[in-house]
């Protein structure tokens, strides 16, 4: 399918489901959508560098966390409109994914994990300790009750995040299909050769943390407003990092499908456990989950379905990527 | 005639040890030399001194007129220099087909060569009939015998239309009838103008296909010449053929 169509469904898909939310007349479906879409967006940005260049993030909730501070930094200046604020996030966030790639890309499996997570303490040491957003007593911001056209402000920021999550999904098959995502793939599979046929791996590798921080922090940027009340241990809660990860691994890390299944997935059944459980079931669910699909399914739901499919040898399906063994060898040592 | 590869005064040290000695090496365009040596001779440190998969602690490699000292190995790449690994190193979960690709696309469409889509896929599939593997094409690496993986990954050093080819032990473990066909191609290569370096232990190969022979030991090289009186050498039979 070409990109131009596939994003016409896509739009077409996300109309359904915001006319569907509308239609249940119930703005809990609103809230809890959100935090869905929040997510897709967060493993598909992860996606961009874990899995398809196999570096393992764990700073992911540093750099959503940069998004919404950028939004309460900016906030206490001017309220600006959203759609600026998701830019600003993007570019603040963007920045620093470039500078943690030049610093830490020579650093591979394990040791680049253990970077990223470093880079994600020092970003919340720094937030705790810088009184103008609200230091560790975290700051608030006040939304309208209402906007126009959209009536309530939680339907705008939902739709805010479904574009988002859209445009999201775009890139990452855009990337997936092009030059690029072959050059992406190569990294995953072996540096030296990569280089050795001409892929300048230092500046691909770059791209991608500068696009999946980027992605990150746009996910951040409207979250103060929707949670009206932001302090460092929520915005750089465990929640995110583990989330990012987990959704991508469960779904298949080979494919834009993969984190977009992950996300839903998951996502879906961590908001029915607050409402029906209690919200701290949700990383049980995570880690029990997680720990299921590594024994049974190592490469995700994606990998399971080209699994079932290539027993039909009529059936090739895999362009590409077929039944990768990326993620283990990504969290491996380097070879 | 002209020097494609001039190697000047090399010298690369692993902490104590010395893995290249002031080497210096002169390569003329469309020649075929053969590299030996001893396990351990530091054959393969001089190729990835070459490619910039390692740096040089000392001396300089131009190529084509151009100093490569600084320059990444992907640049030299692009420049037409193309290697293969020792122990073949595919992109596991990519096709062979889109293993072909990468070069194509990087190294080919970064000299100006614009290819359109199908007409990248149609030399992908040329490259691999090449080398036999054809009918593997939609395969993936895993799929593939120890040969079959030699094969591809000289099939992916082709790809990249190199001005020369350093092949880093091709023929380890294959039989004779394998290493014939190898030779061939690589002779057929050569005859289309690409300069080769052979890297080999299988003497038979190596003195069917040079026109010149170099030999490293220990870090130094001790001869450098046509490939009898090379191998007439006292002192190459003494340190390399016991």
């Amino acid at each position: 399918m070409r990109s131009d169509l596939f994003l016409l469904v896509c739009l077409i898909v996300g109309g359904a489901v915001f006319a569907a939310a509308a239609a249940l007349g119930n703005e809990y479906y609103f809230f809890a959508g959100y935090v869905v879409l929040q997510y897709v967006v967060l493993s598909t940005a992860w996606n961009i560098l874990g899995g398809y260049c196999g570096y393992v993030n764990f700073g992911s909730a540093a750099f959503f966390a940069l998004g919404a501070y950028s939004t309460v930094a900016l906030h206490r200046l001017y309220p600006l409109p959203i759609p600026l604020l998701l830019f600003v996030g993007g570019v603040v966030s963007g920045v620093v994914g470039l500078g943690m790639g030049y610093l830490t890309l020579r650093l591979r499996g394990a040791f680049f994990a253990i970077a990223t997570l470093a880079l994600a303490v020092v970003l919340e040491t720094l937030i705790v300790n810088w009184d103008y957003v609200g230091g560790s007593r975290g700051a608030y911001i006040v939304r309208p009750e209402a906007i126009a056209p959209f009536g309530n402000y939680i339907k705008y920021l939902f739709l805010i995040m479904m574009l988002l999550a859209i445009g999201a999904i775009t890139v990452a098959r855009v990337i997936e299909r092009s030059r690029l995502g072959y050059g992406f793939a190569t990294i995953r599979d072996d540096e030296m050769a990569a280089e050795a046929s001409g892929v300048p791996t230092l500046r691909l590798k770059l791209i991608a943390t500068t696009m999946s921080g980027a992605l990150m922090g746009m996910a951040g940027a409207p979250f103060p407003y929707y949670i009206g009340y932001l302090q460092p241990s929520s915005a750089f809660g465990l929640d995110y990092a583990i989330n990012s990860i987990a959704m991508p691994l469960i779904g298949g890390t080979t494919s834009w499908v993969g984190p977009l299944i992950g996300a839903i997935l998951l996502g879906s059944l961590q908001q029915l456990a607050t409402v029906t459980i209690s919200s701290a079931v949700n990383l049980l669910i995570v880690g029990l989950l997680l720990v299921g699909f590594v024994i049974v399914a190592p490469n995700g739901i994606i990998g399971l379905v080209h699994k079932y499919l290539q027993r039909k040898p009529d059936d090739f399906v895999g362009r590409r990527r077929v039944g990768t063994d990326a993620p283990e060898r990504a969290a491996g040592p380097a070879p | 005639m002209t020097q494609l590869l001039e190697i000047d005064n090399l010298g690369k040290r692993f902490v104590g040890f010395v893995a290249l000695d002031n080497i210096s090496l002169a390569v003329t365009a469309g020649e075929r030399v053969g590299l030996i040596g001893p396990n351990g001779s530091g054959k393969s440190t001089l190729v990835n001194c070459i490619c910039g998969t390692l740096r040089n602690d000392t001396g300089s490699v131009r190529f084509d007129g151009h100093v490569l000292d600084g320059s990444t190995a992907h640049q030299r790449t692009r420049r037409g220099l193309a290697r293969t690994f020792q122990l073949p190193r595919p992109f596991t979960s990519l096709s062979l087909l889109d293993n072909m690709r990468v070069p194509l696309i990087y190294t080919v469409a970064a000299r100006g060569t614009h290819r359109s889509r199908h007409d990248i896929e149609a030399r992908c599939t040329e490259l691999l009939r090449e080398v036999g593997l054809e009918a593997k094409a939609q395969r993936l690496p895993r799929d593939l015998t120890q040969v079959e993986m030699r094969k591809l990954e000289l099939a992916r050093a082709m790809a990249a239309e190199p001005k020369l080819l350093i092949a880093d032990e091709s023929m380890a473990g294959l039989t004779h009838s394998e290493i014939e066909e190898i030779i061939a191609l690589l002779v057929r290569l050569n005859e289309r103008g690409v300069t080769i370096i052979l890297i080999e232990h299988i003497m038979r190969a190596v003195m069917s296909f040079s026109q010149r022979l170099v030999v490293l030991v220990s870090g130094r090289k001790i001869a450098d010449g046509r490939p009898d009186a090379v191998m007439r050498d006292p002192e190459v039979e003494r340190a390399y053929l016991g």
